[in-house]
């Protein structure tokens, strides 16, 4: 297993040199900030019609950037029949899986790690619980990374595989996309943790169940 | 009917039997049964969807058969994973990064196969020189030319040194000069078993020591190359399906 996690590394070492995933993710991710700063300028004078909007906006940055991002993680596997020299290989399939995740997953952290600044500036957002506003967007980020490269490896051989994508992945990913807005929503306002347990709950629950399973059927995935 | 000839030059690589394998309801290959014997190089022949990359396919584990067995080093398939590494494979895609340098390509696979970091530099300098890159090696493979990222292809193919070698179509594109130098390259390689599939009947019986005639799913022959009629056969089967196969 740990043989295959050299797959993540190739791809951080190519996408470091290309940036052709990280740019267009963080342009992409940006772009929706400035357009709903303008368009919601009206309720920025009120922090609490503020915290009650920014939360989908947040989430909205993430999930449409981190599709960009699965859109292409497998690219460069089909391309040149890489993935069959992949399968080749004496590592266990799901370790490409594991690979992918963790690339993605990584890429998705440094956008959001970049977003969320310029979402206080923009939206004029001072964050008072950002520890716990960190942990449900990993785990919530985790959850789509989880489901979106399963779906990704899934649909990349298909004609129109980049348009099939998001039209798989939004509505299986809405479990883990409703319990991290929601939670995500009730930090904003200011609301005691302990009232947004259910829905941090419901995040480990999905991450943890989804993972496995697609741990276990990624190798009938990319069987041909 | 098949004619079957089962060399005797050392261990059994390869035994299938019965092997079909179904797309949909096309019968892709119809009770394959096959012995490779090791230091074997056969050539796989025949017409366009005669099934010779899929049977290729499932002896490099890409596809399962739908029914029947295959052993590859006395292993069968759900322990595959076990002798994968003594299996190396070329195909007319390059399986190579365009973003990652020759040496790049070659380690990163190399490291995938489990190899040592200090036997993996050393191999991937040998290969790399071996197959004429050496100048190249610290060059990104997007911008090589067509036949230097076949050759790279090769060096890939072989980092682990593998007892058996699979080889698709691996002169397509290339001009005489690139593929000459992978004939030699291959032919030095003569301990190694190698099963190429090719459209390519003169390089089939220059290079090969046998045969294997496919039409529609069946081997439908399996010769020897020096055997007086293997050229009749090839030519009966590969010419009969619209001249499809190029001589």
């Amino acid at each position: 297993m740990l043989k295959g996690l050299n797959i993540a590394f190739k791809d951080l070492k190519i996408e470091s040199r290309a940036r052709e995933i990280f740019i267009s993710m963080v342009v992409f991710s940006l772009l929706i900030l400035i357009i709903f700063s303008i368009a919601f300028s009206d309720l920025l004078s009120s922090a609490s019609k503020t915290a009650t909007v920014t939360s989908g906006v947040l989430w909205i940055c993430f999930i449409f950037a981190g599709t960009l991002g699965l859109n292409r993680t497998f690219a460069t596997e089909v391309q040149n029949g890489c993935m069959d020299a992949l399968k080749m290989c004496p590592i266990p399939r799901n370790s490409i899986y594991l690979s992918k995740v963790i690339f993605v997953f990584l890429l998705m952290l440094l956008v959001e790690i970049i977003t969320i600044p310029m979402f206080s500036v923009l939206f004029n957002y001072q964050f008072t619980a950002i520890i716990w506003v960190g942990i449900v967007i990993l785990l919530g980020s985790f959850g789509f990374v989880v489901v979106g490269c399963l779906i990704s490896a899934l649909v990349i051989r298909a004609r129109a595989g980049e348009m099939l994508l998001p039209v798989l992945l939004l509505p299986l990913s809405l479990p883990v996309i409703i319990p991290a807005v929601s939670a995500t929503s009730g930090l904003l306002r200011g609301e005691d943790i302990f009232s947004l347990m259910s829905s941090i709950r419901l995040l480990v629950v999905y991450d943890f169940v989804f993972f496995a399973v697609s741990m276990l059927v990624f190798e009938y995935v990319v069987e041909d | 009917m098949a004619t079957i000839i089962y060399s005797m030059m050392g261990e059994t690589v390869l035994v299938a039997e019965d092997i079909f394998r179904d797309y949909g309801c096309l019968h892709a290959l119809n009770g394959i049964n096959l012995c490779v014997e090791e230091g074997e190089f056969i050539a796989i022949i025949g017409p366009n969807g005669a099934g010779k990359s899929t049977l290729l396919k499932i002896v490099a584990s890409l596809t399962s058969p739908t029914k029947g067995t295959l052993q590859i080093f006395g292993t069968k398939d759900k322990d595959r994973e076990d002798v994968q590494d003594r299996i190396g494979m070329l195909s007319h895609e390059t399986f190579l990064y365009d973003n990652l340098t020759a040496r790049e390509n070659l380690l990163f696979f190399g490291k995938l196969y489990g190899m040592e970091h200090a036997a993996l530099d050393e191999r991937c300098d040998y290969l790399i020189r071996k197959v004429g890159l050496w100048k190249r090696a610290e060059d990104p493979v997007k911008n090589f030319s067509r036949g230097m990222k076949q050759r790279l292809s090769l060096a890939r193919a072989i980092i682990h040194d593998p007892s058996l070698l699979l080889l698709d179509e691996p002169y397509t594109g290339l001009d005489m000069n690139a593929s000459s130098l992978m004939e030699n390259l291959l032919v030095e390689k003569s301990g190694m078993t190698k099963i190429m599939v090719t459209h390519d009947m003169d390089k089939a019986f220059r290079l090969c020591n046998r045969l294997l005639i496919m039409e529609a799913g069946n081997i439908v022959h399996d010769v020897v190359a020096n055997d007086p009629n293997a050229r009749k056969f090839a030519e009966a089967v590969c010419f009969s399906d619209g001249g499809q196969f190029k001589c």
